[in-house]
């Protein structure tokens, strides 16, 4: 009977380079295992990532698995829940951690069903209960609405965390660590299925998850044209447009414009709602504003309960008058 | 082609926030009185994009739905929508909110209808927000999967589908059969006719239970469940709003901006 021991995380990168989330599942990893009293390792599965994985040790890792094959160099989910597969069946972590990404979100349940384990999917909050000393998992429901704490007894427990929702370390170039290769033997005629075609989405402008300044509307805007003005706006302030859900499916604009729980995460400093509802599916994605601000003619529209700074009233009367004085106020 | 769509019903998602209440004993939402229980909004992307297959490659579409006898109302709505038939998986073994168990059952019951080329089932449930149902069943039947998808496309006995990722998406061919966990970009989904709703009107809904399928009782029930609920809550919100008040829409617009520039927000 194996022993299961260790925190282990899987890494993610971008072009080359770690990308954020994996230094968030180092933080929330290292707190996890320094509570445990275990290690933290972590892996990062690609073709050519070597170089990567010194950055796992500076952000908190204390050994690091580099599966780096050129069957990996794209992700595929039979290969990569087979090479990982692998990995666990030999190194047998007490919890497995990944990001909620296109990753995470695929490579997740199909492993935990084939590791015969349970997945809590999208985690706000990770937790060892003091007394268990089990994993505790905390993540949104209902569209956001409540929030529920699960815990898995089978191993490795498994979880994906909420990009942003975690605190990355320092990162410390005096720390140490080990990094190990392995090679998961992968079966090329057991791989279905490939990427044939890649397209990428144009983004004019500031990218809406990096933006400091994120202006959003909703179903009330009632069509494209009203976005015209939000972007007009944007731009006066230096954001980026985002827009809830039914815009984007009524194809007022495009699917990336899409903030909430199965869209983009903001976090801006300045977020401004205009004639929007505010359901729970939407906070979801924007409630980790610093400052909210809402224009809606409905006062019991749900995004009141969120907002510091509200405005009840037509948008089509309350933002041509806003841009206006917002315009003489910064040309002052 | 032989396609199944995997749906639930859930409370309505659009609930008020305010009419939103928890049983913190019994671990679940209380479906609220005056608001009737819906189709998962992603399920019913489902079965638009298994409509969408079927339109194009010609067949049959099995909507099968794991809940109570309520649910049936779920799988006459896709039955009006245009799937051909409707199966109701229901037993008290099943009711335990696990995953494990979900996926289970419903494989068994996909292996009881026999041949399938094509499942479909939306990517995350619009309750418990899991999104693993899908890709469990894929992986207990031992079939390739794709999610979250925005189009589904068939040639040459593959499906060529395209996948949404964070900057844009890519496009995946896998050998059939396969599941595909569809998201809403793929479209609205269309509304029934009233030739859909009175056909489906007319049409048996057959209810499975745990033995129908051949399920192991042991993989279902508390004994089956691999993660367990220890809390249910709802957050309280801390911010408080305050309302810029003035005499007319513009005004306020323009009371916003002075007070926006005020906080140094902008």
């Amino acid at each position: 009977m194996a022993e299961y021991k260790g925190v282990l995380i899987c890494g993610e990168l971008l072009e080359g380079q770690l990308a954020s989330i994996t230094a968030e599942l180092l933080g929330i990893g290292r707190k996890l295992a320094d509570d445990l009293g275990q290690e933290l390792s972590a892996v990062l599965i690609g073709s050519g990532i070597s170089p990567a994985a010194q950055e796992c040790i500076y952000y908190g890792a204390d050994k690091v698995y580099v599966i780096d094959n050129p069957l990996l160099e794209e992700y595929l989910t039979d290969s990569y829940v087979s090479a990982l597969e692998k990995l666990i069946r030999e190194v047998t972590p007490d919890i497995l951690l990944l990001g909620q990404t296109s990753m995470g979100r695929d490579l997740a349940p199909r492993l935990a069903y084939r590791l015969d384990t349970g997945v809590t999917l999208d985690c706000v909050d990770l937790a060892i209960d003091p007394d268990t000393k089990l994993m505790q998992q905390t993540k949104p429901v209902y569209g956001g609405n409540a929030q529920a704490v699960y815990v898995c007894e089978a191993k490795p427990q498994m979880a994906t965390i909420r990009a942003k929702s975690m605190s990355p370390l320092e990162r410390d170039e005096s720390r140490k660590g080990e990094v190990v290769s392995f090679d998961p033997a992968l079966e090329t005629s057991a791989i279905r299925g490939k990427v044939v075609d890649r397209i990428k989405e144009e983004v004019v402008g500031i990218k809406l998850e990096d933006a400091d300044i994120v202006v959003c509307g909703g179903r009330g805007i009632g069509g494209p044209e009203g976005f015209k003005q939000l972007e007009e706006l944007a731009q006066l302030l230096k954001g980026a447009v985002g827009a809830t859900r039914p815009p984007c499916d009524n194809e007022w604009v495009p699917p990336h414009y899409q903030i909430g729980l199965t869209g983009k995460l903001v976090a801006p400093t300045l977020y401004v709602g205009v004639a929007l509802s505010g359901s729970s599916q939407h906070l979801a994605g924007m409630s980790g504003s610093k400052n909210i601000v809402a224009i809606n003619k409905d006062p019991e529209a749900n995004i009141f309960s969120v907002a510091h700074y509200g405005v009840v009233g037509d948008y089509k009367k309350v933002l041509p008058a806003f841009i206006e004085k917002c315009k003489a106020l910064l040309a002052g | 082609m032989n396609l199944i769509v995997c749906v639930k019903q859930i409370i309505d998602p659009e609930t008020p926030a305010a009419a939103f209440k928890i049983d913190p004993e019994a671990k679940r939402a209380i479906p609220p009185k005056d608001r009737p229980l819906v189709i998962s909004d992603y399920d019913e992307v489902a079965v638009e994009a298994a409509i969408r297959v079927k339109e194009a490659q010609g067949g049959k579409i099995t909507v099968l739905s794991l809940g109570s006898q309520s649910a049936t109302e779920v799988i006459k709505h896709c039955l009006a929508m245009g799937a051909d038939e409707g199966i109701l998986l229901s037993d008290p073994l099943f009711e335990e909110e696990d995953r494990s168990i979900t996926a289970y059952a419903l494989a068994m019951a996909i292996k009881k209808i026999g041949d399938f080329d094509l499942i479909f089932c939306g990517r995350q449930e619009g309750d418990w927000d899991a999104g693993q149902v899908g890709l469990g069943i894929a992986e207990i039947l031992g079939i390739p999967s794709v999610t979250p998808v925005k189009k589904v496309e068939v040639k040459d006995g593959t499906a060529l589908v395209e996948r949404v990722v964070a900057d844009g998406y890519e496009v995946i061919e896998t050998p059939l059969p396969a599941l595909v966990a569809v998201s809403s970009e793929l479209g609205v989904p269309r509304y029934p006719t009233m030739k859909g709703i009175m056909m489906a009107a007319k049409k048996k809904v057959d209810t499975w239970t745990a033995q129908d399928i051949g399920a192991d009782s042991t993989r279902l029930g508390p004994s089956g469940a691999k993660v367990k609920m220890l809390k249910l809550f709802i957050p309280v919100h801390e911010a408080k709003c305050e309302f810029v008040e003035a005499e007319s829409p513009e005004e306020a617009g323009a009371n916003l901006a002075v007070k926006l520039r005020e906080a140094k927000l902008i």
